[in-house]
């Protein structure tokens, strides 16, 4: 893995050495922040009155807050003062072809398996009209609005459905919830909003991807999404290839609402760039992510696998409202070189028949530093609850760290709560045995490790598991131990 | 086909295999017998290049290819197959896959183009009913929940799937009951071919009646003491193996 991010570093840097070819209004922000950055950002966009207003008193609320120190991570002190906080769209140099992009680079998209198209967009290659993304994204908001579905950039939302964004936007996740989604409601950039109506079973699996206007996801995604009664939908998020992005701090914040009788699937692979192999420069991923389970018989899956970042902190939640509702938790963290991950769920059981289940896959390889933190509270009314959390840790190595923290509250005798856990390392044994057989130790190694995330692969879309798989091979790269 | 000159090797400082002189040629089937502590299982281990063995001396030559100084998996794909004697169980793996992945490789190796899904299954079909093996087996986890029969039966199930040069069988009669050593039997002799040879390390005679050997070796304190024919086995049946540590002693020769 590190002569791919060397690559990938100097690849990025060119792309700045080179200058740009910017047909982009270029004005920034300079950098800092206070309630007039907050008030231009709001401008930029275009916002209504609304939205500017729940900016400024998020903003407010803020400045009042300190920065939690609590996870089990380690990085240096950020100063909010130095970042910009509106940015022109990125300039890309545009290439000619495929050819003009480092071989190195081409190779770890080969590996991930991601299709040429696809290569060109993330490369910056100048892409045909036909087969531009945009045109491809317009075909399919065609067919989802044909059936009532909206799926568009936050943005876009706040002014085309202001009504439904004021409706939803801040009772999952309230701008005072804590320090991260105080600063992202001040001063989120984009994000996604999807709302599926009554009784619709969203066609196809939604993804980023589709998004028109996908220039890299910002520093401060915001992202909504509304399953009313009775529908149901798919939603994929992020993608294998490495991501570099200059801004180091990503706090993004997602919402996610499901009416009586509504399913929402949540599925995120995550692989921002995890910073060289002294754990420098790379991207710190601090997420608030929670679903609510609002109506009866709903129900609410967050199923990821994160392989990236220097650092990943984040729990998506589920708050379990409605009765007889169901909350899911399906993760694989993988922290290699120095990568710190402190990240699990918490189920909060508030109607009666809830049930939740959370699997947790933490693998350890390298240097890298894994905890679980888990939390199932059962709430005085929460009649009949059931919970299963089960939370592995696989060991590579003798230089990483694996740790859990669960926390379990109940309030009501006739929960039923059980938990599992299990600290594992590849055995010398299975290894030789699979060299036995003409397997390579690292190819025996992928085997093992992909066996040991079935149960949590197995829940995402096809096409993303079998990406994920791949991932997680490259990101093991090195890892021998 | 199997070239081994006075090799010398030992775990942790102490020495086991001192001046372990063999020689296999293709088509033939030896047998390696021995007591307890003698070295067996450490040959076999040695051979497949366990890095807990160190070599400290002699040479083993793979046709004609320096064997020690292959990886293992190397060995594996140049035609080498040892049916452990505890095949340890890897959870999450499927055997299938995994049998897969090892044929391809072996086949990568080789020269010959790697088969798909479809031409795998077909394979796996044919060569389950040659062993009598419940193929509802593979779509488990490798070795995960087999019996102590059922995983020696799937060792030489994997081994007519990848069809070695040579195949080394550690005690693999140990555990089993009559039947199934009669069809772990029955599958290694369906599998004899004038182009590979076999090295069966046993305990006891029994398997011998079973999978009939050419050359039958006694391995004491680290070396071969005796070569006879298969009636050599029978002899030690009766007379057990202490009348042999005088040859032993004296460093003898057959």
């Amino acid at each position: 893995m590190d002569s791919t991010t060397d690559t990938i570093e100097s690849f990025v840097n060119s792309e700045y050495k080179y200058g740009f070819v910017s047909d982009i209004e270029t004005d920034s922000f300079a950098p800092g922040l206070n309630e007039d950055v907050v008030r231009r950002i709001s401008l930029k966009k275009g916002e209504p009155d609304f939205m500017l207003d729940w900016r400024l008193k998020a903003f407010r609320h803020w400045l009042t807050m300190t920065e939690p120190h609590w996870p089990n991570v380690h990085y240096p002190p950020i100063d909010y003062q130095a970042y910009i906080y509106y940015a022109a769209a990125k300039p890309r140099k545009k290439l000619g072809s495929l050819d003009e992009v480092d071989p190195e680079l081409r190779k770890t998209f080969d590996k991930l398996g991601i299709s040429l198209d696809e290569q060109k967009r993330l490369s910056g290659v100048a892409v045909d009209a036909i087969l531009d993304s945009a045109s491809v994204a317009t075909t399919f908001k065609e067919e989802l609005g044909r059936q009532g579905i909206i799926f568009c950039s936050f943005n876009e939302a706040v002014k085309e459905h202001p009504e439904l964004v004021r409706k939803y936007l801040g009772t999952v996740v309230p701008a005072n919830d804590n320090f991260f989604a105080a600063l992202n409601s001040a001063v989120f950039s984009d994000g996604s909003f999807c709302y599926i109506p009554k009784g619709v079973r969203c066609p196809m699996e939604l993804s980023t991807y589709f998004r028109i206007n996908t220039a890299g996801a910002g520093q401060f995604e915001r992202t909504l999404l509304v399953a009313d009664e009775g529908s149901s939908v798919s939603y994929l998020e992020g993608c294998t290839a490495p991501m570099r992005d200059t801004n180091q701090l990503h706090a993004a914040v997602v919402e996610l609402i499901a009416l009586e009788g509504a399913t929402i699937k949540y599925s995120t692979v995550q692989n921002w760039y995890p910073g060289d192999k002294d754990g420098k420069g790379g991207i710190y991923n601090f997420v608030t992510k929670r679903g609510k389970c609002a109506g009866r018989h709903s129900r609410i899956s967050w199923t990821q696998v994160e392989t990236g970042s220097a650092i990943t902190w984040k729990y998506p939640s589920v708050m379990l409202l409605g009765d007889d509702s169901v909350g899911e938790f399906y993760s694989v963290a993988l922290t290699n070189h120095r990568q710190q991950a402190d990240t699990g769920t918490k189920m909060v059981h508030a109607g009666k028949n809830t049930s939740s289940t959370i699997v947790s896959k933490g693998i350890s390889a390298g240097q890298g530093n894994n905890s679980y933190r888990g939390q199932v509270k059962i709430l005085k009314s929460a009649a009949n609850a059931r919970n299963y959390s089960q939370c592995d840790s696989l060991l590579l190595g003798d230089r990483c760290g694996a740790h859990t923290f669960p926390y379990i509250e109940v309030r009501n005798s006739t929960a039923k709560v059980e938990h599992e856990a299990s600290t594992s390392k590849i055995g010398e044994d299975q290894i030789f045995y699979c060299n036995q057989r003409g397997i390579a130790t690292q190819d025996a190694i992928n085997m093992i490790v992909n066996g040991y995330c079935k149960e949590v692969f197995k829940h995402l879309p096809m096409e993303f598991a079998v990406e994920a798989q791949k991932l997680l091979g490259v990101s093991l790269e090195g890892s021998v131990g | 086909m199997l070239e081994i000159r006075d090799l010398c090797a030992g775990v942790e400082g102490n020495p086991i295999l001192q001046n372990l002189n063999l020689r296999v040629k293709a088509g033939e089937v030896h047998a390696i017998m021995g007591p307890n502590g003698s070295g067996k299982s450490t040959l076999a281990q040695v051979l497949a290049g366990r890095s807990d063995y160190e070599v400290t001396g002699g040479s083993v030559l793979f046709n004609g290819a320096d064997l020690l100084a292959m990886k293992p998996e190397d060995r594996a794909r140049a035609g080498l197959f040892l049916a452990f004697q505890y095949p340890v169980e890897i959870p999450g793996v499927n055997s299938t896959s995994f049998l897969k992945a090892a044929l391809n490789e072996c086949r990568k190796a080789r020269g010959q183009e790697e088969l798909d899904a479809v031409e795998f299954l077909a394979l796996v079909k044919e060569k389950t009913k040659l062993l009598d093996l419940d193929p509802a087996l593979l779509s488990r986890s490798v070795n995960e929940g087999f019996s102590g029969g059922e995983k020696k039966r799937n060792e030489i199930f994997q081994m007519a799937v990848l069809e070695p040069r040579l195949a080394i069988l550690d005690e693999t009669d140990s555990g089993l009951d009559i039947d199934a050593l009669k069809i772990v039997a029955g599958g290694v002799n369906k599998l004899r071919r004038p182009d590979n040879a076999t090295l069966v390390i046993t305990h006891y005679q029994r398997l011998l009646n079973y999978i009939v050997p050419d050359i039958v070796h006694v391995l004491m304190e680290g070396r071969i003491v005796k070569t006879g024919g298969k009636e050599l086995a029978l002899e030690l049946e009766e007379r057990g193996y202490d009348w042999l540590l005088e040859t032993a002693a004296s460093n003898g020769k057959p």
